[in-house]
């Protein structure tokens, strides 16, 4: 089977100061990802490299496109990087409000995807937007809302809608659940599991929550200080961490 | 008035401007920037249609200045006598007479010929813009024909008023390239938009120019499903009796009174001298208000 995403050799530096480096993994697909690190360890300056935000310094990022087949995406023209990441691609952000037009309104943030890629049919736009606020369990009646009139857990799950509408294949997550109350963050996983799962997406998953990964992430990269320090499967490398880093990592985490 | 250049601005500024336009041309629906000087005018009152007028005015001109259709309003008659005093050139109502023709706001009823031009006054070039704050990304936008935020738009108006509620500066797609704000004209006049006459845009306090050279294809932007439809009040004119023409609501007293007449002043008078009379209209005298 051809990886959806290999990454090889990924390395930026901030002037002399290191980002990441030396990162490699192959991501297959249906294959949910988790990079756990502490603060400044270097998991969102991946994440900007890999979702092409920010232009890595060195390595390659190799995505299995629909028509061409697996071709770096550091190399592709701006056009066509900007068409994957509004069509196979999707990148859901820690603030909510980062990720929405907090001055349209539900339906249009979620119809926008679609309308970008050609949709001009305002029936078919708005029936699909109301299926996916369905599926996010967001109320019908409330689809010509702005989401300033939303809840920080609504606005995020309307955020998710915006990014699934088009059916991606690969979800970059920055700490989706980052900011959210305990039960909200439990309801949101739940409903991402969900929709991970029934439509066969890939993810990368940031995040420091470590029972966020446990709950979604098939397998696990730990970082420090802008390198790979462990990785393997989720439930072997929390249940038998074998790098010094790892194990206070997962020592730190509040039993209640 | 020797003091001044003729038409105000100095050859190197015009020579600027001319070049801002021939690339505007040869781009349409381009914006062009360009280095807008101060006008003795404030922003808002047509500063960027002022300098493309000067960069095109000769002496042989025939001049023509309308404001939401009316040449008697001040706007217009500021701008005329400016350079009535600035270019000594001769100025006229009749649409027909005119060489040259700076608007705000509307495109003349008559239609225009090969031989003239229709100079807009723009407030906001950038179509985009309130959707999209950034400049950066809205210019990036329009060189990887990133269209579908206009759309959105469109979407939220049909989402909230059950129709497409954008009744001017609607957005049109030029040569099924760049998306243009045909400045704030009413939708009634974007099917004009593929006339005989070059239009020329400017922005004097955005700094751009963008041009439509002579019968380009414009197409207003809508969904399949709401198709466009250029609108205008459901009444003849009151004093024509014209039924083809956009219409100014006049309120005549404080009693609910109210009347519909042509905005194109031009168009309504020719049309009187030529014995039309409509249901409040008293037949035409020549030289009468």
């Amino acid at each position: 089977m051809t990886p959806l995403l290999q990454v090889q050799d990924i390395a930026k530096f901030y002037g002399a100061r290191r980002g990441c480096e030396d990162v490699s993994f192959d991501l297959y697909p249906g294959e949910v990802m988790g990079i756990v690190g502490e603060s400044g360890s270097g998991k969102s300056t991946l994440l900007s490299c890999l979702a092409g935000y920010l232009p890595p310094d060195r390595g390659e990022v190799i995505f299995d496109t629909r028509a061409d087949g697996p071709r770096d995406t550091l190399s592709m023209s701006e056009p066509e990087r900007r068409m994957l990441m509004r069509t196979d691609w999707a990148f859901v952000h820690q603030h909510a409000r980062d990720g929405l037009r907090m001055g349209v309104s539900a339906g249009g943030n979620v119809g926008e995807r679609l309308m970008a890629v050609g949709a001009r049919h305002y029936g078919d736009i708005r029936d699909q937007a109301v299926d996916w606020l369905g599926r996010v369990e967001i109320a019908a009646d409330r689809v010509d809302d702005k989401p300033q009139a939303f809840s920080g857990g609504m606005q995020q799950r309307l955020q998710i809608a915006r990014n699934l509408v088009t059916g991606p294949r690969l979800v970059f997550m920055d700490e989706p659940t980052g900011g959210l109350d305990v039960s909200v963050q439990a309801r949101l996983l739940d409903l991402l599991r969900g929709l991970v799962r029934e439509m066969g997406l890939s993810a990368i998953i940031v995040t420091h929550d470590l029972a966020v990964v446990r709950l979604l992430a098939d397998r696990l990269m730990v970082m420090k200080d802008g390198r790979v320090v462990e990785d393997g499967l989720t439930d072997q490398v929390l249940d038998d961490p074998q790098h010094g880093y790892t194990q206070l990592l997962v020592s730190s985490v509040l039993q209640v | 008035m020797p003091d001044y250049n003729f038409a105000y601005l100095d050859e190197q500024t015009k020579r600027m401007i001319r070049r801002a336009i021939l690339k505007g041309l040869a781009i349409p629906g381009y914006q062009v920037p360009f280095a807008s000087r101060e006008m003795p005018m404030p922003y808002g009152w047509g500063t960027g249609g002022v300098q493309v007028s000067a960069a095109c005015l000769n002496p042989d001109d025939t001049f023509k200045v309308i404001d939401q259709g009316a040449d008697d309003t001040t706007n217009a008659v500021s701008i005329r006598k400016f350079f009535e005093n600035t270019a000594q050139v001769a100025t006229t109502e009749e649409t027909a007479r005119a060489s040259l023709i700076q608007t705000r706001h509307r495109i003349p009823e008559a239609a225009l010929s090969e031989d003239q031009i229709l100079v807009y006054q723009v407030p906001i070039p950038e179509p985009l813009r309130f959707l999209e704050p950034s400049e950066v990304e809205t210019r990036k936008m329009h060189s990887l024909e990133e269209y579908g935020l206009m759309h959105v738009k469109l979407y939220e108006d049909i989402s909230q008023h059950g129709a497409i509620a954008t009744a001017y500066a609607y957005p049109v797609k030029v040569e099924g390239r760049y998306v243009m704000d045909p400045s704030p004209i009413p939708k009634f006049d974007n099917p004009k938009l593929g006339m005989a006459a070059i239009q020329l845009f400017g922005a004097g306090r955005e700094q751009r120019i963008y041009a439509l050279p002579p019968f380009t294809r414009v197409v207003s932007l809508d969904f399949e499903d709401h198709p466009f439809e250029p609108s205008k009040a459901d009444h003849d004119c009151d004093l024509c009796g014209a039924s083809d023409s956009y219409l100014d609501e006049v309120i005549v007293d404080d009693a609910g009174g109210r009347m519909f007449v042509c905005s194109d002043t031009d168009y309504c008078r020719s049309r009187r001298a030529a014995g039309h009379v409509g249901a409040q209209g008293a037949p035409y005298e020549e030289g009468a208000a």
